[in-house]
């Protein structure tokens, strides 16, 4: 009976008047916003009766009774009433009760993310945030298709951090050894502030990035330098491309040979090239080798006893189907077809030739 | 003791001018203090001591706030302010706010309030005081040895892998809490067993209803804060993985400890204030205190109540669901006692006689601004509104409000009242009215607009912000120097006074209890006669006399009293 009447006091927002859609709040821009503003505004009001109440009866005493000379003596007053005293500790018991219950019902919301949301992998670490999308593409910066449910799945690799973004009213810590999670549902497309709201360390004020709400239409109006131009889709394609990624960028422009450098050891090839003439055990061919025979354009045997030439045609082939073509003295190599795009390819072998230089 | 009190004998009320000298007198020398085991002079080390760490605490938030002037780089770097938002934190936290209205006021009213020549144990009550010394100098040692910058909350896992010097500070804070306890289990067996013949539970001033109910506090939930920053400093020193995911442990464990502590402090650092609020509002109304019993009550009910809301601190620390809702629930239980002491203080000034005189208008004022303190917790405790606002000067601001707009206020207008009784002298009223509206205006300016920052979503410990935000951190920056003018004018009206101030008549304020009916100052065991318990409240039997510009009991008066 009591859970029934919470839920109904905080549901029946009609016992709470609108006075006002004005907040103290930076604009809402998600579907908690009516939950959050609706029960900070309640408490509001309430607090400002009370405080008017309490200073305007504190003034008005100080003012009417104020002593005019050292002997002056009270005038006759009860010194307590106990029906009195028991009025003012239950009239506020009870509008703390729908505050209680306001509160409750909003949080058991922004605690249950929808089995439909889209999730996002969050890595925070001292002192950036990395986000990542299904399809493996990470970015610094938060972004998300509006109108659907996003859950963002956080964990972290040093210390503990939160996730803030004030105008989701969104908030979770993000704890080293565990996965926390918080999630959303965007109102409209724009770009947002998203804070580190747990204290850690020299440049924990400077972890902070943007939360991008992508429209669902193509909008050739929307601020390019922010990608909200694109919807989300096209944004996701767009930024799955290596040479828009920022870390793979010399001055603003694409810079092939770091993409290389940072492909070597994401996709695993360091495991088995070297960089050097010196072959790791077990391993591939060592690539600082490779990079000089591509430029002296040499011939090597394969393992049929034919020989082929090293250019960037036998690179990529022995990337996509590495055994076609194999080596004479190597062992097998795992292929990288689909898992691979080609300006990752490009990359590599920008990176490979860069090593003789 | 079956001693009538209407037929004391008035002279036993009203000490002629006491031969026997004041306990400022009463011995010299640098010796006779620092081994003293009067309760008084431990009173006043502690006041001084802790008036230091105030200080110092204030200086390093006036450099914040500097600091915060502007976005980005200002005065100081990014780890340079890291340490001073923690120092500013500890230092007012361990080494001021929680042993200042105990260790200061409480050490010097307390026994005099119970009719008694000193604390129960006094030996113990001195080893509170070095101990306080020494986990001072553990503050000032991490200070030197490499700073502190886990945040005044220690958490971990950033507290077990910073460079800084953390197991210092936190062995600090340590025998800090030993301090804490043994001026705790001191109250506790003084108010037990100590009082005045006459002085029944419901005849102790709501002072010391306030300070008992504290120290009930710091004996049960210190210990758990010494244990925790011990396993802390086992964590760091030995490696034990009790915190660290790296080693298996929980690092939101530490959470759990830690304010399993820290939420009962916070009543260790309000109750007593609000005591010396209750004395206040009625000494300087002239009318009984309304609903004794329900104050005294209330502190005792906000002491048990504290410990049972720790996990409000942690709702968005990735502690279970249902154990938010649960301790949302209770949080909201604790604002009832406040609510009604705030109330009750309302209905004493109704229909009274009140007088300005600085300790009222440091009272008032804490009236006002513990109201906002206490209001926007409501915020807090409710789950949705806390979740944008944790961790934000929303934050800042509601705690500044309570600790400094509460206690800190109130403990000045303790001094202020207290003052000719420690002393022996008065102070220039006009100023330190003054005083009080200028800290009153300066702490409004700083703290207020940090109220609207939390909720536009300025996080806390911030060095560097977003720049929409300056305007705002500007007006509080403003108001901290305001509010530090304040201060300094305080303190000017007290050291003025020690020089030049008039001679206190044992009673200038007409108040009833037995601290007041005695020499101002008392002699070194309190009384020249044996005092008995009374209506603490029965301030219409006070009579004001200019001969001696004070107030003197009449019991031709007591026959007045309004019906009870």
């Amino acid at each position: 009976m009591i859970s029934t009447l919470l839920t109904l006091l905080a549901q029946d927002s009609k016992l709470v008047p609108k006075w006002t859609n004005w907040s103290l709040f930076p604009e809402s821009n998600s579907t908690f916003g009516p939950a959050v503003d609706g029960a900070f505004n309640f408490i509001l009001w309430v607090c400002i009766f009370f405080f008017i109440l309490v200073v305007a009866l504190m003034v008005y005493f100080m003012v009417i009774y104020r002593r005019k000379s050292p002997n002056q003596l009270p005038k006759n007053a009860p010194t307590h009433n106990t029906m009195l005293e028991i009025f003012w500790t239950v009239i506020p018991s009870l509008l703390l009760v729908i505050m209680f219950a306001r509160g409750f019902a909003g949080y058991v919301d922004m605690r249950t993310p929808p089995a439909d949301s889209y999730e996002i992998n969050v890595i925070a670490k001292k002192w950036s945030w990395t986000f990542q999308y299904p399809n493996g593409t990470t970015t610094d910066a938060l972004h998300v298709p509006v109108g659907k449910n996003i859950r963002l799945n956080m964990r972290s690799e040093d210390v503990i951090h939160s996730l803030y973004i004030p105008t989701m009213r969104v908030k979770m810590d993000v704890v080293p050894g565990k996965y926390t999670y918080e999630w959303f549902n965007a109102l409209r497309p724009g770009q947002q502030h998203l804070f580190c709201t747990e204290y850690c360390g020299k440049d924990h004020s400077n972890m902070i990035t943007k939360c991008v709400v992508h429209p669902t239409e193509h909008d050739p109006n929307g601020d390019e330098e922010a990608n909200l131009d694109m919807t989300f889709d096209e944004w996701l394609v767009y930024a799955s491309d290596i040479r828009h990624n920022k870390n793979f960028q010399t001055n603003g422009e694409f810079d092939p040979v770091k993409a290389g450098a940072s492909l070597y050891k994401t996709k695993g090839c360091m495991a088995c090239h070297s960089l050097t003439d010196q072959r790791i055990a077990n391993g591939g061919p060592p690539w600082g080798n490779l990079s000089r025979d591509i430029d002296s354009g040499a011939m090597i045997q394969l393992q049929d006893g034919s020989d082929v030439k090293v250019d960037e045609n036998y690179i990529r082939e022995s990337i996509l189907a590495p055994n076609a073509k194999r080596r004479a003295g190597y062992g097998n190599m795992p292929s990288y077809q689909g898992q691979i795009s080609d300006q990752e390819i490009d990359a590599i072998i920008a990176y490979i030739k860069s090593l003789s230089k | 003791m079956a001693t009538d009190i209407t037929h004391m004998p008035d002279s036993h009320a009203q000490p002629a001018s006491a031969l026997e000298p004041d306990y400022l007198h009463v011995s010299h020398g640098f010796a006779s203090w620092a081994f003293t085991l009067d309760h008084k002079r431990i009173g006043i080390m502690y006041l001084v001591g802790v008036m230091a760490a105030f200080a110092m605490g204030g200086v390093f938030a006036l450099l914040l706030r500097t600091e915060l002037l502007t976005p980005g780089p200002g005065i100081m770097t990014a780890d340079f302010y890291n340490q001073m938002f923690t120092l500013h934190g500890a230092i007012m936290t361990f080494l001021f706010i929680i042993p200042s209205v105990p260790g200061a006021l409480g050490n010097f009213v307390v026994p005099i309030m119970l009719g008694t020549k000193d604390v129960a144990f006094p030996h113990m009550n001195l080893a509170s005081f070095y101990l306080w010394v020494g986990g001072a100098i553990f503050f000032v040692l991490a200070l030197v040895t490499g700073g502190l910058d886990t945040g005044w909350t220690f958490y971990t896992p950033y507290s077990t892998t910073t460079s800084t010097s953390v197991i210092a500070a936190t062995f600090g804070a340590f025998i800090l809490g030993f301090s804490s306890i043994f001026t705790g289990l001191n109250f506790i067996v003084t108010v037990h067993t100590m009082r005045a013949p006459g002085m029944g539970w419901f005849r102790i001033p709501l002072f010391v209803w306030a300070i008992y109910a504290t120290a009930i506090i710091q004996v049960l939930a210190t210990p758990v804060l010494g244990i925790t920053l011990l396993m802390l400093i086992a964590e760091r020193a030995l490696g034990l993985g009790i915190f660290d995911p790296k080693m298996g442990g929980d690092p939101v464990l530490f959470q759990h400890f830690f304010w399993f502590y820290s939420h009962p402090a916070v009543y260790i650092m309000i109750l007593p204030a609000m005591g010396i609020v209750s004395e206040l509002i009625s000494t300087y109304s002239r009318r009984h205190i309304f609903g004794y019993r329900f104050i005294a009550f209330s502190s005792v009910g906000l002491a048990l109540l504290g410990f049972l809301v720790w996990g409000h601190h942690m709702f968005v620390s990735s502690q279970s669901s249902v154990s938010s809702v649960i301790f949302s629930a209770l949080t909201f239980s604790v604002a009832i006692p406040s609510a009604v002491k705030v109330f009750n203080w309302l209905a004493t000034m109704y229909r009274g006689s009140i007088s300005l005189a600085t300790p009222m208008c440091y009272a008032l004022s804490f009236l006002f601004l513990f109201t906002i303190g206490g209001l926007t917790g409501l915020f807090l405790g409710t789950l949705v509104v806390d979740v944008p606002l944790h961790d934000t000067y929303f934050v800042v601001a509601h705690f500044h409000y309570v600790m400094m707009g509460g206690t800190l206020i109130a403990f000045l207008g303790g001094i202020f009242h207290w003052w000719p009784k420690m002393t022996g002298k008065m102070y220039n009223e006009f100023w330190g009215q003054v005083s009080s509206v200028v800290v009153f205006l300066g702490f409004n300016l700083t703290f207020f607009p940090q109220f609207i920052l939390g909720t536009r979503g300025m996080p806390r410990r911030y060095y560097n912000y977003v720049p929409e935000f300056q305007n705002l951190h500007v007006m509080s920056t403003i108001g901290a120097y305001v509010l530090g003018i304040g201060l300094v004018i305080a303190l000017g009206v007290l050291i003025h006074s020690l020089l030049r101030g008039k001679k206190a008549p044992d009673n200038p304020w007409g108040a009833a209890t037995l601290e007041w009916q005695t020499t101002s100052p008392p002699p070194l065991y309190n009384f020249s006669y044996d005092p008995v318990g009374r209506d603490p409240y029965a301030l219409h039997e006070m009579e004001y006399d200019a001969s001696i510009d004070g107030y003197r009991r009449n019991p031709d008066l007591a026959n007045l009293a309004p019906s009870h």
